[in-house]
């Protein structure tokens, strides 16, 4: 028994390894014409807290420095605000790559992106549940795989502020619980395989 | 005017006022919206870091519903109205990248096929901004104003994704669709380059130490203006929630109104303040509601 669900684990990681390969394969082709002008890191307002640049980053991606790029919080700190991918004088779709390094950070279960993967991970559940997003359920679900009492004291001003406000409110979840397992389960299926 | 509308999660919750607002002011307008039947999480800021297949199949099962409700009605083609620009970029994100890769189109067509839906790829997402600017003339809001904003500097925040990556409405460099806009209902325009830059998004919640840095720029860019007026829940949070937290931090006032657009429409159309949910707003200034003529309120905030 023993045996069995260690070679299933073994053949989970060894999958995960390829995907995270193949994410990061994809990542370096998107970035493949970068010439280093740095508008990227000129145009990022999170740039300010990042210990690479967006610019040093894309080229840690070049040259397969994988223990680098996990190490830095810069991919982290990307907002999405698509200013680099707007002004990217060769096109590249940055803020895209930012989101697969994002994404293979969650997988890998990196220490340092923690709080952030587990964030997007509680809500996905919340929505794979219910169709739709019920706030109270994700955060609550948040807090608890956070395992640190301190995080939500951060939240009980604003969290007050809400409930006093009735914007805490349920949600209006689809008819059917388990809304969109079946969606989630063949995506999986499909991201295996391919 | 009809669209099918897309609310999306934040404007059942904690936006609940920027739904009441969008759809009291499109009454007031004479459009009609059609709430798209059951329609599911877009994936937010979520799923894309989770999984790329799963952040466009999620949006794709809104678009493919009302494409299907575009087949079967007598109602022409509609085009789908997202009030929320996270929720917009993913819609949008899924009508621009299946009209150009059709292989991605038939895998995303794969998922969709466990919920029986199908998506073709021939329906336009819509930013209620876009809408706003594109589809209403400045006359429609001349005939309607019953209270001017005479003497309001307002200042027009636009954020980020409904501006960018996919340039739709506006300058993604130098927003400015708003301004007509405000000018019709007779407020004055504020001037500030911080239209278009960041809010953190979810920064404020993961890591506070650097989103409270971008808000705290925009609060203060803002001086001297009555009121921002937002388009997006998650903005419109940044903006309003932690002013108190950023007072203290810089030791500066930078306490300002923070209204949706639609809501600050219908104040000019002289419409009441609960059909805008008005005191739902985390950040609205005694001086703003004198300024614009609105009884004091007799809570401690």
């Amino acid at each position: 028994m023993n045996l069995m669900q260690k070679t299933k684990t073994k053949t989970k990681t060894e999958k995960d390894d390829q995907l995270t390969n193949k994410l990061l394969t994809s990542v370096k082709e998107m970035v493949q014409t970068c010439m280093q002008c740095g508008t990227c890191t000129a145009s990022c307002p999170n740039a300010f807290a990042m210990d690479y640049t967006p610019r040093y980053l894309w080229r840690l991606v070049l040259m397969e420095k994988t223990d680098e790029i996990f190490h830095s919080k810069t991919f982290t700190l990307c907002s999405s605000c698509y200013y680099c991918t707007l002004r990217c004088p060769r096109g590249l779709e940055l803020t895209d790559a930012m989101a697969l390094l994002k994404q293979i950070a969650a997988r890998q279960k990196l220490p340092q992106y923690k709080q952030s993967s587990l964030f997007y991970k509680n809500f996905m559940e919340s929505v794979r549940r219910h169709g739709r997003v019920r706030e109270m359920e994700f955060m609550t679900l948040y807090f608890i795989t956070m395992k640190n009492p301190l995080v939500p004291l951060r939240f009980i001003p604003l969290g007050m502020k809400l409930m006093s406000k009735g914007k805490v409110s349920l949600g209006n979840p689809l008819k059917r619980s388990g809304a969109l397992n079946a969606v989630f389960k063949k995506v999986e299926e499909l991201e295996a395989g391919s | 005017m009809k669209y099918f509308y897309y609310p999306g999660c934040s404007l059942e919750g904690t936006a609940q006022e920027y739904n009441l607002s969008t759809e009291t002011f499109m009454a007031a307008v004479g459009a009609e919206l059609i709430e798209i039947e059951d329609w599911v999480c877009c994936g937010a800021s979520a799923a894309a870091p989770t999984s790329h297949l799963l952040s466009l199949a999620l949006p794709a099962i809104n678009l493919a519903i009302a494409e299907k409700a575009n087949a079967e009605n007598q109602n022409g083609n509609l085009d789908i109205l997202v009030p929320c620009s996270a929720c917009y970029i993913n819609l949008k994100r899924v009508e621009e990248v299946t009209r150009k890769d059709t292989a991605l189109l038939n895998k995303i067509n794969l998922v969709l096929e466990v919920e029986g839906h199908q998506l073709q790829g021939n329906i336009h997402v819509r930013h209620l901004l876009d809408v706003i600017v594109r589809d209403m003339g400045m006359e429609m809001f001349r005939e309607r104003l019953k209270k001017p904003l005479d003497g309001i500097s307002v200042a027009p925040y636009y954020g980020c994704q409904c501006l960018r990556p996919y340039r739709v409405f506006d300058d993604p460099e130098d927003p400015r669709s708003m301004e007509p806009i405000l000018k019709a209902v007779g407020a004055s325009v504020h001037s500030w380059n911080k239209g278009g830059q960041c809010c953190g998004a979810s920064h404020t919640t993961t890591k506070p130490e650097v989103g409270l840095e971008l808000v705290a720029a925009i609060l203060k860019e803002a001086k001297g203006a009555d009121a921002i007026v937002t388009v997006c829940p998650m903005c419109q949070m940044n903006l309003e929630a932690y002013q108190k937290k950023i007072a203290h931090k810089y030791q500066e006032d930078i306490n300002i109104t923070i209204l949706y657009l639609p809501q600050l429409l219908c104040l000019a159309f002289g419409l009441s303040e609960n059909k805008i949910g008005l005191d739902l707003n985390l950040s609205v200034t005694d001086q703003f509601r004198e300024k614009i003529g609105l009884k004091q309120r007799k809570s401690s905030e």
